[in-house]
């Protein structure tokens, strides 16, 4: 019997009160962005934020809860953007949106950060205090093959060593991770810039090394479209994923159910099922009906877990959206129940 | 196919013209507002301020009736009321179109926001959207005015589509809502009218999307009417040659940024509309020297013959402090007037215009 989870992998968009509060505070430049040495009042609203968004999920009653990531100004970048070894550069276009980044210069080796596991901590303590029983806490890290692309390498000079730095990098901010259910690797780049014919082992190898430094389920989450079906095949067989996540929004979502027939599938799967980037709300009746689509479509017997989440973060919303969509994941497993 | 911008272009050649050679020059839009307005718009929001809409109405003429006749003391041939009016280029035309709903903002990045809208049924037409404003700054206007207008692939694509099966669909639709404004502004008068699209910078790929979209736009517009295109921030090999089967009169560019990297990609083959060339830098605080200025006018000699040629910044003005706008806008002026006399005295090498005299 499949269990059907509702999740997101995070990356909200700052409730309207902390966009004007967090502007006025840090400035509108980029210089201005955080640089994760932030002193006490930005610390404070960002405490702020953070039980905002833990007080969203569980109100919309997310079987895994997130952080939220309220300070990635930097979106998936953040982890190097903050980090000692980086400078920040320019401006420049994330992904095919008409949202920018600061781009991560590596300059120096990537050593720990323990960014991330602070932010996890705080999470972990307000989830305690809630009180909440059954709605874990999910981590949430760039896979590192996207992070690698994100960013600007200046210091390693060799595209294998950069992507196993990279790798072993975000490997030593999970072992610092406190206890969690669910890690989520974001990996849009294997979709929208795959790793050239030859190289896809070193990207999986790349993703199993962060995978296996936790003993939390791991959902590699793809998405803006469907994986090439080679490269599916590589990720469900080496990276060591509990789970893929596939784009059931962008995209052709008759390839993907292609590529599980053909090629079989991890024992669970995250399905993005809403759309992160359009403020129209699917009805939870709609997001079960393509669980159910989905499912019947593939031979697999039964997955261990099915994950309902947004096909992609939910920054791109406005605040009101964004919860609806929370809840409509949410319902869909009501639904499906 | 391109229009006939030859048919069009002398009628903004001023009387008093001084040179035979003439070089448009015009602005992209925007201008910085001047500060007083800026706390003008936040009164009237304010509760417990006496100050409402109609006094608002009375700044925005005023501020428009200013940055119009700050265009003309720079000398500028075509003006723009500096968009006074408007405070995004998305959000003030989907507050005037029906279809489109706003639900917040949301992250462009780092702080910045933009307040973008949601298709949330079939757009319409309501009320003309600009032909006021263009018949306030005609009227205060000594130098016809230049109407910019942000195109239907910006204002689809820079939007949340919840209503149509594909965004094309809806930037279509959009199109021929742009063409109704368009023969609005053409009955009030305009002449000289600017589409925005400013999207396709980020996916060049739409470049046929676009010129679908152009085509339903001048459907039925006289050929007296000058119909512009500006494209920035972008890649422009990407477009180029697409752009030469656009339905425009002028393609106006954004290059002094770049430093005029890209220039040879518009020399093969032949550049078939009026180039619109930016020539001072939109985002720099440091107003370029005249002779700076000369010698970026000169790049887009390589493209296109003087005749072919207009002279505009690289896109808005509005971030820079007003001072340094006004200078740089005077200086352009300035430095395509003495262009044209050198071209009119024989000094510049038409064939080779980067080559000293």
């Amino acid at each position: 019997m499949t269990e059907r989870v509702a999740a997101t992998p995070g990356i909200y968009p700052l409730p309207d009160w902390a966009k004007g509060t967090l502007s006025d505070l840090k400035g509108h430049q980029k210089g201005d962005l955080l640089s994760g040495d932030e002193g006490e009042e930005i610390a404070g609203t960002y405490d702020e934020v953070r039980a905002e968004f833990v007080d969203d999920q569980l109100e919309a009653g997310l079987d895994r809860v997130v952080e939220g990531q309220g300070r990635w100004d930097d979106m998936m970048a953040h982890p190097l953007t903050v980090h000692d070894g980086v400078e920040t550069g320019g401006i420049v276009r994330y992904y095919d949106n008409n949202n920018f980044y600061r781009d991560p210069r590596v300059v120096d080796d990537l050593g720990f950060s323990g960014d991330v596991a602070g932010e996890l901590e705080s999470a972990r303590a307000l989830l305690a205090e809630a009180g909440s029983d059954g709605a874990p806490l999910a981590a949430t890290l760039p896979g590192p093959y996207s992070l690698a692309a994100l960013a600007t390498d200046e210091h390693y000079g060799d595209d294998d060593e950069f992507q196993a730095g990279i790798a072993e990098f975000l490997a030593g901010e999970v072992e610092a991770f406190p206890a969690h259910e669910t890690l989520f690797l974001l990996e849009p780049s294997l979709v929208t810039d795959p790793p050239a014919d030859g190289t896809e082992e070193r990207a999986t190898g790349a993703i199993a090394t962060v995978a296996d430094a936790t003993d939390a389920d791991v959902v590699v989450q793809t998405f803006y479209g469907a994986l090439d079906e080679k490269l599916y095949a590589h990720l469900v067989d080496e990276a060591d994923a509990d789970a893929l996540g596939l784009d059931l929004v962008a995209g052709d979502r008759e390839d993907t159910v292609y590529n599980v027939q053909e090629y079989g599938s991890t024992d669970s799967v995250a399905l993005g099922l809403v759309d992160g980037q359009n403020t129209l709300v699917e009805e939870p009746e709609t997001v079960a009906e393509r669980v159910e689509w989905f499912e019947g479509q593939v031979p697999t017997a039964d997955f261990g877990t099915t994950y309902l989440t947004p096909n992609t973060e939910l920054f791109y919303l406005p605040e009101n959206k964004y919860r609806a969509k929370l809840s409509a994941l949410a319902a869909a497993t009501e639904v499906l129940a | 196919m391109v229009r006939n911008p030859s048919a069009n272009r002398e009628q903004f050649r001023p009387t008093d013209h001084p040179n035979d050679a003439f070089l448009l020059t015009t602005v992209v839009g925007s201008y910085p507002k001047p500060k007083w307005l800026n706390r003008a718009d936040e009164l009237v929001e304010d509760p417990d301020s006496k100050f409402d809409e109609a006094d608002l109405a009375e700044a925005h003429d005023d501020a428009c009736r200013l940055i119009t006749h700050e265009h003309e003391r720079a000398g500028l041939d075509t003006v723009v009321d500096g968009e006074m009016r408007r405070n995004e280029m998305v959000e003030f035309f989907a507050e005037r179109i029906d279809g489109y709903e706003f639900n917040g903002p949301v992250k462009v990045w780092g702080h910045n926001y933009f307040d973008k809208p949601s298709v949330v049924e079939e757009v319409s037409y309501n009320e003309p959207w600009l032909v006021d404003e263009f018949d306030f700054t005609s009227n205060v206007a000594e130098r016809p005015v230049k109407v910019p207008i942000t195109g239907p692939y910006t204002l689809g694509f820079w939007a949340f589509n919840e209503a149509y099966p594909s965004t094309e669909e809806l930037v279509y639709d959009l199109a021929d809502l742009v063409n109704e404004e368009v023969e609005k502004l053409v009955e009030a008068g305009a002449r000289y009218v600017q589409i925005d699209e400013p999207a396709l910078a980020t996916t060049p790929e739409d470049h046929a999307i676009v010129g679908e979209a152009l085509d339903r736009i001048v459907s039925g517009i006289d050929e007296e009417v000058r119909i512009g295109l500006h494209v920035c921030y972008g890649d422009y090999s990407r477009v180029y040659p697409e752009i030469n089967d656009y339905p425009i009169d002028e393609f106006d560019v954004e290059l002094c940024n770049g430093d005029y990297e890209q220039i040879p990609t518009f020399t093969e083959p032949t550049f078939e509309p009026d180039l619109a060339l930016g020539v001072v830098d939109a985002h720099t605080a440091e107003i370029e020297p005249v002779e700076e200025i000369k010698a970026n006018i000169r790049q887009g000699l390589r493209v296109v013959p003087p005749e072919k040629l207009t002279i505009s910044p690289d896109c808005g003005l509005k971030l820079l402090p007003r001072e340094v706008a006004y200078g740089k806008t005077e200086n352009m002026v300035t430095a395509v007037r003495e262009v044209e006399a050198e071209i009119d005295a024989g000094e510049i090498d038409l064939d080779a215009p980067l080559a000293d005299d």
